[in-house]
C-alpha cells in the first residue's frame, strides 16, 4: 500500500500502528493442527465451581435479567469492599469508590481512557500481558516499556522506574503475580516504587488479578503503603481464582474523583456489567473461598512438577510466586522464542507461547501454563524432554 | 503429611516419585511417610472407584435403615460392628435422627438382599426394626462424578 492510500485507510492511524497479536499468530498454527497438548492457555482448567454456577441459574430463575446500576449491584460491590479491605487493609466506600467492570480487560481500558491526556506517558512492565501496550495506544497515551530480568526474578526495580520517568510520565501499570512471568513485586521494593509515583506524582494502576492464586502467602498490594491510596486504581476481578474467564467481572477500586471518571467511560460504552455474571461474583465472594484454595493449591503442585523436570532439562526458570505459568529461558537451546515454540508444536505437538508475544523482553523464552490438567502436563513433560534431547 | 493424603485421595495410584514432584519432597521421603500412614492405619486401604453399570456387574445395592437396642456395656458399638461384619454390608454407620445404623447392602439380586435382611439382620437380637431402600442409580460416588463435564469448546491458546 502507498503512502497515499494508507492516508485514505478508513481505518485510525493509531488503531492501524496496533501490531497483530503475537498469540493471536500463534494461535492459527495450532488451530490448524490436531492432538495438540496446549500449555498456552492463560485460563483456569477448572470449570466454574457448582455453587457459583448455580447462583447464575437461580438469578435467571428469579428473572435478574435487567441492566444494574453503572457502578454494579449494591450487593456485589459491598462484597468487593469488604474482601478488598480483607486482602489489602484497604477501606473503599462501595458507594463512591468501586466500579464492577467487564473483566479486568475493560476495567484497565476504562482506566487509561479516564486519565491519559493524548501523548502521556504510561510505564508499564515487560514482559508483561499482551492488552497493556495497545490499550495505552488506543487511549491516545505513549507506551514506556521497562525491561524486567530474570536475575531479579522478573521483578521490577525502582531504579529502573526512576529512569524511565520524564515530565510527560502520567502513570505506571502494575501487574504483580504477573502474567507471564509469575513474579511478585516485593514490599521493600513496593515502597521504593511508591516513593517514586508521590514525588512524580504519577498514578499506579495496579491489576492484581491473580493476587489470590499467590503460593507466598497473602502477598501486600502496592495500594497499602502509606500514601498511595489516593494515587492508585486498584484492578481485580473474578477470571482466575474462581476460574470465572467466560463470566467477565472485575473491578476497579480508586478515590471518588477516579472512580467517576472511569464511570464517565464506562457508563456510554457499556453501561453495566452483565446482571447473572454479577449474580455470581457475589457468590464467589461469599462463598468461593474453599473451591479457590482447592484450585490454588492444585495449581501449586502442579508448579513445583514443572519446575522440577524443566530444571531436570537445563530450561532454567526461577520459581513463580504466583499465577499460573511458567517462564523457562529457552536460550541453552540456541533457538529463538517462536523457532523453540514453533518447532516444539510441530515435531512434538506441545504448545507454548513464545515469550516475545509478551513484548521484546520475553525473547529467549516460552511462557507454559499449568492450568492444565495433570495428565496432559505429564504428558507435555515427555514430550519435552524429547524435543530437548534431539537439540 | 495432610498434603499427601489430599493427592493420595485423589488418585490411589500417584506413585511416590510424582507426588514428590508435586511437594518437593525426595520420593524416599515420601514413601517413608506414606508407610507411617499405613501403619498408623490413617490409610486404611486403596480402591478403584467402579461404574457397575459400565462394568456390566449387575449388582444390586440397598440402604437400609436399623433400629436397635443399645446394650448396658458398649452402647451401640457391638451391636453395630457385628452386623458391619457380614461381608454383605459395605457401609455401616451409627446415626443421630430417626434410626441408628444406616447400612448398605449389595447382593446379586433384589432377593439376595431382601433374604440378607429378612433372615440375617433382622432376626439379631437387639435389632428392632429395619427399613430396607433400594437403590436406582448412581450420579455420585465418594466425591467423583460419573458423567464427567465435557467441555470441548477451550481455545487452545489464550492470553
Ligand atoms: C494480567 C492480566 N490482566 C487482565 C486479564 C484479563 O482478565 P479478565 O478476564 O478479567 O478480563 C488477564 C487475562 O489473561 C491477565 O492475565
Amino acid at each position: 500500500m502507498s503512502a497515499a492510500a494508507t492516508d485514505h485507510s478508513h481505518v485510525a492511524r493509531h488503531v492501524r500502528r496496533i501490531p497483530r497479536s503475537g498469540i493471536r499468530d500463534f494461535f492459527d498454527i495450532v488451530q490448524s493442527m490436531s492432538d495438540v497438548i496446549s500449555l498456552s492457555i492463560g485460563e483456569p482448567d477448572f470449570v466454574t465451581p457448582w455453587h457459583i454456577r448455580e447462583a447464575a441459574i437461580y438469578a435467571l430463575e428469579q428473572g435478574k435479567t435487567g441492566y444494574t446500576s453503572n457502578l454494579g449491584t449494591p450487593a456485589l460491590r459491598r462484597q468487593i469492599a469488604a474482601h478488598v479491605a480483607a486482602r489489602c487493609g484497604v477501606q473503599y466506600d462501595w458507594q463512591r469508590e468501586i466500579l464492577v467492570s467487564v473483566g479486568v480487560s475493560e476495567a484497565l481500558d476504562m482506566a487509561l481512557r479516564a486519565i491519559i491526556n493524548p501523548g502521556d506517558e504510561v510505564l508499564y512492565h515487560e514482559p508483561c500481558y499482551v492488552s497493556y501496550n495497545p490499550s495505552i495506544v488506543l487511549a491516545h497515551g505513549v507506551a514506556v516499556p521497562i525491561t524486567t530480568h530474570q536475575s531479579d526474578n522478573f521483578t521490577l526495580r525502582a531504579a529502573d522506574v526512576e529512569r524511565a520517568i520524564t515530565p510527560r510520565t502520567r502513570a505506571l501499570m502494575l501487574n504483580f503475580p504477573c502474567n507471564p512471568t509469575g513474579a511478585v513485586l516485593p514490599r521493600a521494593e513496593q515502597e521504593q516504587i511508591a516513593a517514586l509515583c508521590v514525588e512524580h506524582d504519577l498514578l499506579v494502576l495496579t491489576d492484581e488479578i491473580y493476587a489470590d492464586l499467590s503460593y507466598a502467602g497473602d502477598l501486600p498490594s502496592i495500594v497499602s503503603v502509606p500514601g498511595m491510596r489516593e494515587r492508585t486504581v486498584y484492578l481485580n476481578g473474578f477470571s482466575k481464582a474462581y476460574a470465572m474467564t467466560g463470566f467477565r467481572i472485575g473491578y476497579a477500586c480508586a478515590p471518588p474523583e477516579l472512580t467517576e471518571a472511569m464511570l464517565r467511560v464506562h457508563q456510554y460504552a457499556m453501561l453495566c456489567a452483565p446482571i447473572v455474571s454479577q449474580e455470581a461474583a457475589a457468590e464467589a465472594l461469599k462463598n468461593g473461598a474453599p473451591a479457590m484454595r482447592h484450585m490454588r493449591d492444585e495449581y501449586r503442585r502442579r508448579r513445583n512438577f514443572l519446575m522440577h523436570h524443566f530444571n531436570r532439562l537445563g530450561l532454567t526458570c526461577h520459581e513463580p510466586q504466583g499465577a499460573f505459568y511458567l517462564f523457562p529461558n529457552i536460550s541453552a537451546t540456541g533457538l529463538t522464542s517462536r523457532e523453540f515454540a514453533v518447532q516444539l508444536l510441530e515435531e512434538k505437538k506441545v504448545a507454548a507461547v513464545p515469550g516475545d508475544a509478551f513484548g521484546p523482553a520475553g525473547e529467549g523464552f516460552v511462557r507454559c501454563s499449568y492450568a492444565t490438567a495433570m495428565e496432559q502436563l505429564e504428558l507435555a513433560v515427555e514430550r519435552i524432554a524429547d524435543f530437548v534431547r534431539g537439540r | 503429611m495432610q498434603e499427601i493424603l489430599d493427592i493420595l485421595e485423589q488418585d490411589a495410584l500417584a506413585t511416590p516419585e510424582k507426588i514428590g514432584q508435586l511437594l518437593k519432597l525426595p520420593a524416599e521421603e515420601v514413601r517413608r511417610r506414606v508407610r507411617q500412614l499405613e501403619e498408623d492405619k490413617v490409610i486404611v486401604g486403596y480402591k478403584t472407584i467402579i461404574d457397575d453399570d459400565k462394568a456390566d456387574r449387575q449388582l444390586v445395592k440397598a440402604l437400609i435403615e436399623v433400629k436397635i437396642t443399645p446394650e448396658r456395656d458398649g452402647g451401640f458399638n457391638h451391636l453395630a460392628a457385628r452386623i458391619a461384619k457380614y461381608a454383605e454390608v459395605k457401609t455401616c454407620y451409627l446415626m443421630s435422627g430417626g434410626y441408628d445404623l444406616l447400612v448398605i447392602v449389595e447382593g446379586a439380586d433384589l432377593r439376595q438382599v431382601a433374604t440378607f435382611v429378612s433372615e440375617k439382620l433382622a432376626t439379631i437380637s437387639g435389632v428392632l426394626s429395619t427399613a430396607t431402600h433400594f437403590m436406582l442409580k448412581a450420579y455420585k460416588e465418594q466425591g467423583t462424578l460419573y458423567q464427567l463435564e465435557q467441555f470441548e469448546e477451550r481455545l487452545k491458546v489464550s492470553p
